[in-house]
């Protein structure tokens, strides 16, 4: 089907909207705000679902970090987040302390990083960048964020069951996850975790699959796949990443269900414990880490590719400058893609897998360095001769570049399967995931809520609070991260309840000291943007049609939140999104509706 | 108590109110709206930009140094040594690109901070360049990747030493247990289903191979110079047996045997002479000594590095290494596995 012609179809569709204007039956409460299908609305929706959820994983952080720096010393407030059983005398129970580790890693990766991010962006942005009504089905994409909330609750609850929750690590690697004589977690709490995810799952195909669809059907006159911004080529790539990928999960967690509950002998051999012999032969924890890290590697990407989509355009708008080599990050986004399926085992160099198997994934692991790097130099190219507008969203993506590249170059160690010998599991690995992965994806979150603020609640975010998160954060998260970096090089390893066991620790104390307050300054800097974000909601100035000047197609709808997003016909696309500073052009920039002036090239060629 | 924080919490909503009042009311006779960029903001934040790319990479400098002396000493065992150079190249190798790359991205952020006069170069894309920033990074990589697997395939070839000892270390909720295969040097094969107390490793009973094994906790000792081959075991759940001043690690997963071998070449005594580990035990101590705990001595360690439960912090023994005279004279002084079962 050509794209013109389902571009009419969505035309059909909307048509309904368009004639009548100021539609008479006005829109119950439940089918507005809550069982909604604007694709508008199920994007505030995961966005306000995901701030919930960070706040959550980000307090459990605090906690178990106060524990790392002052272990045994009682903190009240531990004792009052905890309670009793958890947190007696103030302080931090070890099951606890495992089970927060666990809950903070996949709330984090899962339903703020992708979720969050993913669940947003893709659905705020893809009908209105590429020009489309809505996503091609509103109900399945209702269904996405319902099975993420119920996904969410079911993840909340399991805090607060007698025996606490999942606590095997966010990995969750059996037998540890397979069975209760283990530890408290692997009982309810493990059950719980698998239902949510694989919920979360659900969500995330339902959302995966409208994605794509609606990228590659619903495209609107003009809008060549070649002139999309790379905002939707990043959704793109991740969305066919998650749908790849996901299923694997689920397989993964299915024949643990069966291991735990049916008796089955998937992942567990020759253990003995809680007393007894178990009958269970056969079976191998390595086949789970094989199946788990064939998700767990592309999710990498899933989290990290729609921050640099977004930052990509954030970066362009704000140097007032196309995207330096716009095919090139195409290709280069493209190539991450295709290898995040094939370095999975770079996770597993020391369990036992065959070391050429390894050898393998060294090889390709460290071939993603290529595409990175041309990212990366691309941003700094972007920048150079440009015309910088700092608005809080391009500090937030210029912190990205810096925090991609600083965990980046750590992640050619780890590669190397002879250096990870000594840092893997250590705190050198948690220094490298957080920043590359963790500070780039939420940097790029948090560019992409400054920067579209506008279109999901038409007002303005306050700039000066904005700064103030920013420079507060960004000094925060190398203070928290960079210093961990050490405690690896001392081999110090990770999921430690306390590194007081040891006295070859025992001069790492202040490492561990200087982590947790920039960690609790960090916190602290959150409510700078929690205060920011909701009060902009209802008291933040009105926004213009188009305040940071962006060629994109979003900026050419009115500030209202209409159904079919155009109250005319679909706009026309005649150029790529990137000509800003363009020679000969009276304004800095040109949107992507404006037709190509005769003897003009498009794509970032001259006249 | 809890009233009074209440209190101030009200207190303090009611301030902050009032502030968002007075701060939207002064907005309605400024010109123009709070949320627009000025040139003013450009240029704060682009120097901004600036000072923190410096402040960036002295901080690094700053740990670098500062923690230098806190890190592991140098490996002790013969691979260990290729591993820390390796170590270094690629370490030069990308404290270079991570400085560089900081250091032009913040004096990008810096030096085109935007006014209103400034027109940005309009510059899509450049061939050259981007083949560039392809080319040299695959070269470089080809160099880590090529040396990288020649240590690998060296570390992790099968031995064909003769003379080598072979050690089970054998990883359980939360402890470790080793065992040396006695004078016919093989070790006795092992079945689970035969584990109870007397029996911790689930020797097989039938297996007379087993009879003259030597069973240890707590610590075990290894001759310096020897190559000594490791075949990990776990009781329960995932454990991962990590030896970071050797730098050897590998995970113990149940069902299966997992092998590392090494050489290590510091015996215990010459690492406490060690004039690096002399000023590192003496910053341990001189923190042990404030919190009122006794001074302790150099000793390699086996870690538990791989989550297992509510102790994995705990999960320890100590590794003695010593001369062959010594190692061999430790040994006889130790049980031997039937005659355990008999005294039971």
């Amino acid at each position: 089907m050509s794209h013109e012609h389902s571009a009419d179809l969505t035309e059909h569709l909307g048509h309904h909207d368009h004639a009548h204007d100021h539609d008479e039956h006005e829109e119950s409460f439940v089918s507005k705000y809550i069982f909604s299908m604007d694709h508008k609305m199920i994007s505030r929706q995961f966005l306000i679902t995901a701030i919930v959820m960070a706040v959550i994983a980000m307090t459990m952080s605090i906690i178990f970090r106060m524990q790392l720096a002052w272990p045994g010393e009682k903190f009240a407030f531990i004792n009052a987040v905890l309670g009793d059983k958890w947190g007696k005398d103030g302080i931090l129970d070890p099951n606890m302390y495992l089970a927060l580790v666990t809950i903070h890693g996949t709330i984090m990766v899962f339903f703020v990083l992708t979720g969050g991010l993913s669940g947003t962006f893709a659905n705020l942005l893809i009908p209105y960048q590429v020009g489309a009504r809505d996503m091609a089905s509103g109900f399945l994409n209702m269904l996405s964020y319902w099975f993420f909330f119920l996904s969410s609750v079911i993840m909340l609850g399991s805090l607060f069951i007698e025996d606490g929750p999942a606590s095997g690590g966010w990995t969750i690697y059996p037998p540890l996850s397979a069975l209760p004589e283990a530890m408290p977690g692997s009982k309810l709490g493990m059950t719980l975790w698998l239902i949510s995810m694989t919920l979360f799952v659900v969500s995330s195909l339902l959302g995966g699959i409208n994605y794509i669809v609606t990228i590659i059907n619903l495209r609107t006159k003009g809008m060549k796949m070649t002139r999309m911004p790379l905002t939707m080529w990043a959704m793109l790539i991740t969305a066919i990443l998650g749908v790849l990928s996901f299923p694997v999960l689920v397989s993964c967690v299915v024949l643990l269900i069966c291991d735990r509950s049916l008796g089955t002998s998937f992942y567990l051999s020759d253990i003995y414990i809680g007393g007894r012999p178990l009958d269970n032969v056969g079976g191998s924890p390595i086949l789970f880490e094989h199946l788990f890290w064939f998700l767990g590697h592309p999710e990498v990407y899933i989290v990290l590719l729609p921050a640099l989509g977004i930052t990509s355009e954030i970066i362009s708008t704000n140097s007032r400058k196309p995207i330096f080599g716009y095919r090139a990050m195409i290709g280069s986004m493209l190539a991450i893609g295709f290898l995040s399926f094939i370095v999975w085992g770079h996770h597993m160099f020391l369990t036992g897998m065959n070391p050429f198997l390894g050898s393998v994934f060294v090889f390709t692991t460290l071939l993603i360095a290529i595409p990175s790097a041309v990212k990366a130099f691309n941003y700094i190219t972007t920048l150079w001769k440009g015309n910088i507008q700092y608005t809080p969203a391009m500090l937030f993506s210029i912190g990205l570049v810096s925090s991609f590249v600083t965990g980046g170059v750590t992640g050619i160690i780890l590669a190397d399967s002879t250096l990870d010998i000594n840092v893997h599991d250590t705190y050198f690995v948690v220094a490298h995931f957080h920043i590359v992965m963790g500070l780039s994806a939420i940097f790029g979150m948090f560019a992409g809520v400054y920067h579209w603020f506008p279109k999901m609640f038409l007002r303005m975010m306050n700039k000066k609070l904005g700064y103030l998160h920013f420079w507060v954060t960004f000094i925060c998260a190398y203070g928290v991260f960079f210093p961990m970096h050490f405690l690896g090089l001392a081999g110090v390893p990770r999921r430690y309840y306390t590194n007081s066991a040891f006295p070859m620790f025992d001069n790492l104390v202040d490492i561990n000291e200087i982590v947790t307050v920039f960690a609790i300054i960090a916190a602290l800097g959150q409510v700078i943007f929690i205060f920011n974000f909701f009060y902009s909601i209802f008291r933040g100035e009105k926004s213009p049609q188009n305040p940071w000047n962006s060629n994109t197609l979003e900026w050419t709808t009115p500030m209202a939140n209409i159904h079919g997003n155009w109250p005319g016909p679909l706009p026309v696309v005649h150029r790529w999104a990137y000509d800003y500073s363009k020679p000969g052009s009276p304004n800095d920039f040109i949107p992507q509706t404006v037709p190509l002036v005769e003897g003009e090239q498009d794509g970032g060629g001259g006249h | 108590m809890k009233l009074l924080i209440l209190i101030g919490l009200v207190l303090l909503i009611i301030a902050v109110h009032q502030l968002m009042r007075v701060v939207e009311l002064s907005r309605q006779f400024k010109k123009g709206n709070e949320w627009s960029v000025k040139d003013s903001d450009n240029s704060f934040n682009g120097k901004a930009m600036l000072l923190f790319g410096f402040a960036f990479i002295a901080f690094f400098f700053w740990q670098a140094n500062r923690w230098n002396d806190n890190l592991l000493p140098a490996a002790s065992s013969l691979h260990g040594v290729k591993v820390d150079t390796l170590w270094d190249y690629n370490m030069y190798i990308i404290v270079t690109v991570f400085v560089l790359t900081n250091a032009v991205l913040f004096y990008f952020a810096y030096k085109y901070r935007g006014t209103k006069e400034t027109k940005a170069t309009f510059l899509a894309h450049d061939n050259r360049l981007e083949m560039i920033w392809t080319i040299v990074p695959a070269v470089v990589l080809a160099f880590i990747i090529i040396f990288g697997l020649k240590y690998w395939n060296e570390i992790t070839d099968r031995s064909n030493d003769p003379n080598k000892i072979t050690i089970e270390l054998y990883a359980k909720q939360f402890d470790w247990t080793a065992r040396y295969a006695g004078f016919d040097k093989t070790l006795g094969s092992t079945d689970y289903r035969q584990i109870d107390g007397g029996n911790v490793v689930g020797m097989d009973t039938l297996d007379p191979a087993g009879n003259d094994d030597i069973i240890v906790k707590n610590e075990f000792h290894i001759p310096v110079n020897k190559e000594i081959e490791f075949k990990m075991r776990s009781r329960d759940v995932i454990h991962s047996a990590y030896m970071p001043h050797f730098r050897a690690q590998m995970n113990c997963v149940p069902g299966m045997v997992t092998e590392f071998k090494f050489t290590p070449s510091k015996t215990t005594a010459e690492m406490r002479k060690d004039p690096y580990v002399i000023q590192l035990m003496k910053g341990i101590n001189e923190v042990r000594e404030k919190r009122g705990e006794e001074p302790v001595e150099f000793d390699y360690i086996l870690l538990c590095n791989k989550i297992c439960g509510a102790s994995h912090y705990n999960m320890q023994m100590t590794i003695i290494v010593e001369s062959e005279k010594d190692y061999k004279d430790w040994l006889l002084t130790q049980p031997r596995f039937k005659k355990r079962v008999v005294s039971k």
